[in-house]
């Protein structure tokens, strides 16, 4: 809770990058896409990788309560108190982006439960491609899509794909399966992004999620530094 | 004291996290007595007389200044639901934080600080209605007004039910919203001990049976 702050600085509520008792507070950074195109894969491979160095936590926003917190659980890739859901009403582009608080109560109480915390991951439930995360609840954002999902997304923008800090193309091990040009994406997604990075994933694959936690760290350092 | 500063509290865009909840329609939709338009403006109706007007004379009592330490523990005993406890203290807390950006102020500052896991709702909500230079009645009417807009618009969400005819039970419960907001300003002119204590049983319990449900939209 911010207790302390002076009332003529509302910022404080929200993005403030201090904690009430002056401490850095966690980065924060969201997580948003289209219904299965990994999202939830993506944030369980991103732990694996950066839990042995990084004090972690992850918020989860479900359609239905508890789906992804629980199957992040299962594959055990935090411990259960670093990991809260929360329920978004049947509109999770609302709890992410016009009525953020129930998001930065699960934030601030990951941080005073098991602070500190180097790094909080804020999941969006499954939308579609208009989301994106208010700036008063994270300090970047990712836009997960795939190539079974068609390989004119890239090409359709939307605020998902033309703003978030980074796109990740994911499941390029399917694209001969569903016919997915890679390099089409690729050049739609740079004309529509200019200079914002994008990766191309397959957690399946030799690198999986190596980029992605490459690219975190990177936000990380500019955070900290 | 401006006028419009009641719309803006209460706004249904207003960001105090009261979108995530359906005010017990969700269970009511579940369990078949909400299925259109008309059982809609029967549970609102519902609603509105029992913890809505108790909810509302809490709210205005806050904004008339009663001691908001006395008017929480008022709260308590009149929500028997221990879940309906725990997301009236959320959504209190999380009222609390657009509030204090809204309209700072250092009443708000002391009540967030003596609930740290946030008061009961309609009492931050009079605080709120305070610290904006609103009156005892207008966050009655607020109060009054979204203990109906919550469950409506969960319904449209829930059912598919058409827009209009939800917007419509809105405005034939309009004077009804009145005299709630009404009876609620003058309780607040009154001791603490004898606001109204109109409660809905029905609600408490499928608020408690809800809460368990793995499976849900809504998180009351």
């Amino acid at each position: 809770m911010h207790l302390h702050h002076s009332p003529d600085a509302p910022a404080a509520v929200s993005a403030d990058a201090h904690r009430p008792d002056g401490s850095r507070r966690a980065l924060r950074i969201g997580l948003g896409g289209p219904v299965g195109s990994g999202k939830t894969a993506t944030v369980a491979a991103l732990c694996r990788e950066l839990r042995d160095k990084l004090s972690l936590a992850v918020v989860t926003n479900d359609i239905y309560t508890r789906e992804d917190a629980e199957f992040l659980l299962r594959n055990a890739v935090l411990p259960p108190e670093r990991i809260q859901a929360v329920e978004t009403g049947a509109c999770p582009h609302t709890a992410i982006r016009d009525d953020i608080s129930a998001n930065l109560e699960a934030v601030e109480e990951l941080e005073d439960t098991v602070g500190p915390l180097d790094l909080i991951l804020v999941e969006s439930g499954g939308d579609n491609l208009t989301a994106t995360f208010s700036k008063g609840l994270v300090d970047a954002q990712i836009f997960v899509i795939d190539v079974a999902g068609g390989d004119d997304i890239p090409r359709k923008g939307g605020p998902g794909v033309t703003t978030a800090d980074l796109l990740i193309v994911n499941k390029t091990d399917l694209a001969p399966y569903v016919g997915s040009d890679l390099e089409r994406m690729a050049r739609d997604a740079k004309e529509q992004r200019g200079d914002l990075p994008v990766l191309f994933t397959s957690l399946t694959g030799p690198q999986g999620v190596a980029p992605v936690a490459d690219w975190v760290r990177g936000q990380l350092a500019a955070w900290t530094g | 004291m401006t006028r419009s500063a009641l719309l803006v509290l209460a706004d249904g865009r207003f960001p105090a996290g009261g979108h995530a909840h359906s005010g017990g329609a969700e269970a009511a939709v579940a369990a078949g007595r909400i299925r259109d338009a008309a059982t809609l403006e029967a549970f609102c109706r519902g609603r509105l007389h029992t913890t809505g007007l108790t909810s509302a004379a809490l709210a205005a009592a806050a904004a008339h200044g009663h001691d908001p330490a006395k008017l929480d523990e008022a709260a308590d005993a009149r929500t028997p639901s221990p879940a309906l406890r725990a997301a009236a203290r959320r959504l209190g807390r999380q009222l609390m934080r657009a509030a204090r950006a809204a309209w700072p102020g250092p009443e708000l500052d002391a009540l967030a600080q003596a609930f740290p896991k946030g008061a009961h709702q309609p009492v931050v909500l009079g605080t709120a209605a305070r610290s904006a230079g609103l009156a005892p009645l207008d966050a009655g009417y607020a109060v009054a007004y979204e203990t109906v807009g919550g469950p409506a618009t969960a319904v449209v969400r829930l059912l598919g039910l058409d827009p209009f005819q939800a917007t419509a039970v809105l405005a034939r419960l309009a004077p009804e919203m009145d005299a709630v907001a009404e009876r609620a300003a003058a309780a607040a002119r009154g001791p603490v001990d004898e606001l109204p204590a109109a409660s809905a049983p029905l609600l408490d319990i499928t608020a408690e049976a809800h809460a368990g449900w793995p499976v849900r939209l809504f998180a009351s």
